[in-house]
Parts: C-alpha cells; sequence; structure tokens
C-alpha cells in the first residue's frame, strides 16, 4: 500500500507541476504540499470515490476549497482514472478546455467549483446535513488551507458544525505555513490551533500530512467518530518533494521554466 | 406580506417534501409555525449569512429547494459573493428571501434600507428577481418558487400591507400585470409595496392613467413590455430602489433593446421615481422616508 502511495504521489506531483508549467499558473507550492493528502483520499480505498460514482447519492464527497491549487486535484483525478491525463495536459488552461486554474465542478469528479477562498466548508456543511438527512453513509470532507482560515466564513462554518455534531463532516487543513504574502505566523496566527477547534467543539487530530500510514489513521479515526465534525490538522511543507521549492514563498506565484521542470522531475523519478 | 410568505410556504412543504427552510436568526414568531411544523426541514443557522448561503447550496446540491430567510440585506449584500458563486454559477434550487424591502424597516437605519438589492442581485445570472407588491401576489410567487427548479431573489415587504387585489388572478414568472386599464397615453409602472400608494392617489387624484404591476424585475416579458410602450408614450415608474440597477433601469434596458431592435415604434418618455444616489441620515418610517426621497406622484407627470 505504501509504496502504491508513494509511486501515485510521485506521479501527482509531476503531473502538476507540468500542468503550471504549461499553463504558466501560480500556487505550485501549496498545490504540492497537499498532494500526499490527495493520494491517500483518492488512492486508497478508505475514502468512497471513485470515476464509477460521481452521481452516486451514497458517494463520499470531497471538496477543495483552496482551489487555487487544483492543478493537483486535476493531475489526482486523472491518475485515478477520473481524467484523461494526455488531454488534461495539452489544454489545462487554454483557450476552450474545461480546465479552469482554479476548480471548476465541469470537471469530472470535481464536486463544486472553487477559487475565492472561504466558500468549501459552508457548501461541506450543506452536503454533510443532506446526506445525514438521507440516511445514507456519505461523508463530506473538505480541504482548506491554512492561510485560508483567515475567511470569517470558515468560523462561522466551525462554530454551526461543532453546535450540530455534524460528525459525517470532516475537515483538513493543509498547514504549509506559508500564505500569500508571507508566514501564516507574521500574518495572522492560527496558533493554538487544535485548541481553537477543540473549543468549537471538534474532534481534533494533527498528523504528519506527508505521512500516509498517519493520513490513512487520522480519516480511520474521523470514520469511526459519531459525536463530532473531525478536523486533520495535516502540518505539510510548501512545495513539498521538490527541494529548490520546499518551504519557499518565491513558489507560491512562480511556475517552473523548462530547466527547473526537468530538475524537479528527476528529483521525483 | 412576510406571513402570507410562511403560510403559502408551509402549505406547499406539505406537498413538496424538499422545501427546506433557513433562517439567519430572524422571522421570530414568523417563522415559528413553519419550524413546528417540519423541525426536520428548518434549521436557524445562527448569525451567519455567508455560512447560510454555503449550506443551502450543499443541500440543494442533493436535491432540496432550499429558502434561504432574514432581513433586507443581510441575505442578499452581506453574501453576495456566496450567492454567485456557490448558487448562481449553478443554478441551485436556492430562494432568497429577504423581508423589509425599500425603507421598511425605515427608522432603524441605513443598515436596514434595502435599496441597492435589487440592482446587485439582478447582475447574477440565473437569478430572477421577485418583488411582489400585496400579500396575494407574495402568495403567487411563493406558490410558483415551488416548483421552480432555479434560483430566484424574493424581495418581500414587511408586515400589515393591505391586498391590493380584490379577484385572485394566476401569473407566470416574468408578467407584468395590468392592475387598471386606460386608453390614455400615462402608464404608472410600479414595483413593490408602493404599488399601493399609487393606486391610492390615482384614485383620490382622478388620474386618467394606467396602473402595471411589476412583479417580476427579471426577467420581464418582453412582449407585455411592447405592448405596454405601444398603448403609452408617457411611463412613470415607481419602485423604493436607487436609480441605479433599480426597477426603471431594469425597463430602461429592455425597451433600449426592443427600440434598437426595430420593435418600438417611439421610444416612450419613461420618469424614474426612484432613490437619487444617496443616504437618508435622518430617521424616519417608510411614508416620510418616500416623501423625503421624493417617492412621489404629482400632476405634472401625467401632462
Amino acid at each position: 500500500m505504501r509504496q502504491n502511495y508513494t509511486e501515485l504521489s510521485k506521479k501527482i506531483r509531476i503531473l502538476t507541476l507540468e500542468l503550471a508549467h504549461h499553463a504558466r499558473t501560480s500556487h505550485t507550492g501549496g498545490a504540492l504540499s497537499m498532494v500526499d493528502l490527495l493520494t491517500v483520499i483518492y488512492g486508497g480505498d478508505i475514502i468512497n470515490i471513485s470515476p464509477s460514482n460521481i452521481d452516486d447519492p451514497q458517494r463520499d464527497r470531497f471538496i477543495l476549497s483552496k482551489g487555487h491549487c487544483c492543478a493537483a486535484l486535476y493531475s489526482t483525478l486523472a491518475l485515478t482514472g477520473f481524467l484523461d491525463p494526455q488531454e488534461l495536459k495539452n489544454t489545462y488552461g487554454d483557450n476552450g478546455s474545461i480546465y479552469y486554474t482554479h476548480c471548476s465542478h465541469k470537471v469530472p469528479g470535481v464536486e463544486i467549483s472553487t477559487g475565492s477562498l472561504g466558500h468549501g466548508l459552508p457548501v461541506a456543511i450543506g452536503q454533510a446535513i443532506a446526506t445525514k438527512a438521507a440516511k445514507t453513509n456519505a461523508n463530506v470532507i473538505c480541504l482548506t488551507g491554512d492561510g485560508e482560515l483567515d475567511e470569517g466564513s470558515n468560523w462561522e462554518a466551525i462554530l454551526f458544525a461543532g453546535h450540530h455534531r455534524l460528525a459525517n463532516l470532516c475537515l483538513i487543513v493543509d498547514y504549509n505555513k506559508i500564505q500569500s504574502m508571507g508566514n501564516v505566523k507574521d500574518i495572522l496566527a492560527l496558533e493554538p490551533l487544535d485548541d481553537k477547534f477543540k473549543h468549537f467543539n471538534w474532534n481534533v487530530i494533527r498528523i504528519d500530512g506527508h505521512d500516509f500510514e498517519q493520513i490513512e489513521n487520522a480519516l480511520r479515526n474521523f470514520q469511526a467518530e459519531t459525536t463530532k465534525p473531525t478536523v486533520i490538522i495535516a502540518d505539510t511543507i510548501k512545495g513539498k518533494g521538490v527541494s529548490f521549492m520546499e518551504g519557499q514563498l518565491l513558489w507560491h506565484y512562480r511556475n517552473p521554466n523548462d530547466e527547473e521542470l526537468k530538475i524537479a522531475k528527476e528529483e521525483l523519478q | 406580506m412576510r406571513t402570507a410568505f410562511i403560510q403559502q410556504l408551509i402549505e406547499e412543504a406539505r406537498s413538496n417534501e424538499k422545501i427546506f427552510l433557513l433562517i439567519g436568526d430572524l422571522g421570530y414568531n414568523v417563522v415559528t409555525p413553519f419550524a413546528e411544523e417540519f423541525p426536520d426541514r428548518f434549521i436557524n443557522v445562527g448569525i451567519c449569512e455567508q455560512n447560510m448561503v454555503g449550506i443551502a447550496s450543499g443541500l440543494a446540491m442533493n436535491g432540496y429547494n432550499v429558502y434561504i430567510y432574514s432581513i433586507g440585506n443581510f441575505p442578499t449584500l452581506r453574501c453576495i459573493e456566496q450567492i454567485r458563486n456557490d448558487v448562481c454559477y449553478y443554478r441551485g434550487n436556492v430562494k432568497v428571501v429577504s423581508v423589509g424591502a425599500g425603507f421598511a424597516y425605515g427608522s432603524s437605519g441605513v443598515s436596514h434600507h434595502a435599496t441597492e438589492d435589487i440592482g446587485m442581485m439582478r447582475t447574477l445570472p440565473n437569478m430572477v428577481i421577485c418583488s411582489p407588491s400585496d400579500p396575494s401576489e407574495a402568495r403567487i410567487i411563493t406558490h410558483l418558487s415551488a416548483s421552480y427548479d432555479g434560483c430566484m431573489y424574493i424581495r418581500l415587504g414587511k408586515a400589515g400591507e393591505k391586498e391590493i387585489y380584490t379577484q385572485p388572478y394566476t401569473m407566470n414568472i416574468g408578467d407584468i400585470h395590468c392592475y387598471r386599464e386606460s386608453t390614455g397615453k400615462s402608464a404608472i409602472i410600479a414595483s413593490g409595496s408602493i404599488l399601493h400608494y399609487a393606486v391610492n392617489w390615482v384614485k383620490d387624484n382622478n388620474i386618467n392613467t394606467a396602473i402595471y404591476s411589476l412583479p417580476f424585475v427579471k426577467p420581464i416579458n418582453r412582449e407585455q413590455l411592447k405592448a405596454l410602450a405601444d398603448k403609452h408614450t408617457n411611463i412613470i415608474v415607481i419602485d423604493e430602489h436607487q436609480k441605479s440597477g433599480g426597477v426603471a433601469s431594469a425597463i430602461l434596458e429592455q425597451l433600449g433593446d426592443l427600440y434598437s431592435e426595430g420593435k418600438l415604434q417611439q421610444f416612450p418618455k419613461v420618469h424614474r421615481l426612484e432613490i437619487d444616489d444617496q443616504f437618508i441620515y435622518i430617521a424616519g418610517n417608510q411614508q416620510y422616508l418616500r416623501d423625503f426621497t421624493h417617492l412621489a406622484l404629482n400632476n405634472t407627470l401625467f401632462e
């Protein structure tokens, strides 16, 4: 299993970089930081999402709220059978393609369109209420960035989910510690983040967001929880996997040129 | 009007189990009958309109017809990006219901004056804009909204509006309703509860004019508007909203299109009785503020 995850995550990272290179888009670092989380969600057998059930009311829902990093989600979808990888690679961000460079619900497997921050979690809550009312076992997972938690709409939603004990809702925070203009701790500090969620009556799990076993365990922990919404605070590294991108604010904005793409791919392979 | 809305919604919810009502912690006593009869399809989400719209979107994606209810600017301007991105973009089955159109909460202050909402909401693709003039129109629109699969903004007055219509009537989305016919050149088009004022003023002053109600600001039935403009060359539009983006804007846009397409023989005079790009800094009830902002008919308009 873990070897498969390793292989899949490498492929996702390479395709993500190829997309960024093709479309000359920003947000490379934040896309790479969440790849291992996406790898377990889409590449494992814990979460019930597959190309064959995208319209099934019983499916689990995954909502990417940090839609600016959709290159990693599209790459994951392409490498797990939802999309044609070649078509994605050749047309991402191009005129006339369905592949906007922020999340689009027109892309098969993508639940909602995002790009403006703080929208995903409230919609995820509506989904969680509906799937619960329909007496399905469907779970709803929403992934946000860390800087994204600056948005007040998230805290409205966090307060609501705790109050209503939405145990079928899981928030994953891709905590890569860097937001648009600098370090999260310098711009609008989130710590103590675990305690904040605890005080909002959430089940709080803190993990290394690049450790597949910890990610799997956290998702299983979420599925076993019956009285509270779960937050998985995943400590991650911006630009993870490419040495010259890791922890560098610059790669929030940059995309690799031909030479950098070549070096990055060699590193990952 | 708000009571007519909730009574009709209860009626609809009895036969339509997909109707869901979210409120933003407003509607004391008004929404209680719904909450008591349908506790599984009602949530007071708290004072968090952005979250309320997102939740409505998620519910609608799973088959519900979701009504969100609050006062004036709160379920509209406060969360307009959520309405745009999370509802309109999907043509989600969400009905945004605001209470307190125009100056209905006059003395509460500018925060409660719903005087820019039509302009902002009608720019959103897929959004139908409804502005009923009395409880009976509110009931008809609520009935239509229950079977309409898409987004709608329902702009209600407040409480105590008189029933203007003595005969029951039906309408479709986009209809312009002729309240009083006339063969004269003039026609008043009123949207919202100010129709009641117009009806009384015309009666008291014995003016030869047609009176039309515009319960839908978007879409506006073009054929009906063309017929109206063919009959009447002097049109007076009155509504409680800024001139910018308001009801007269919507009518003028349509008339402009009709004229440029060669479908109108002549372009009518259009008088706009709307708020002239201002906030109101003094307190006053609805009638006071209407007078203060010159939302008043006068004889010269009909000359």
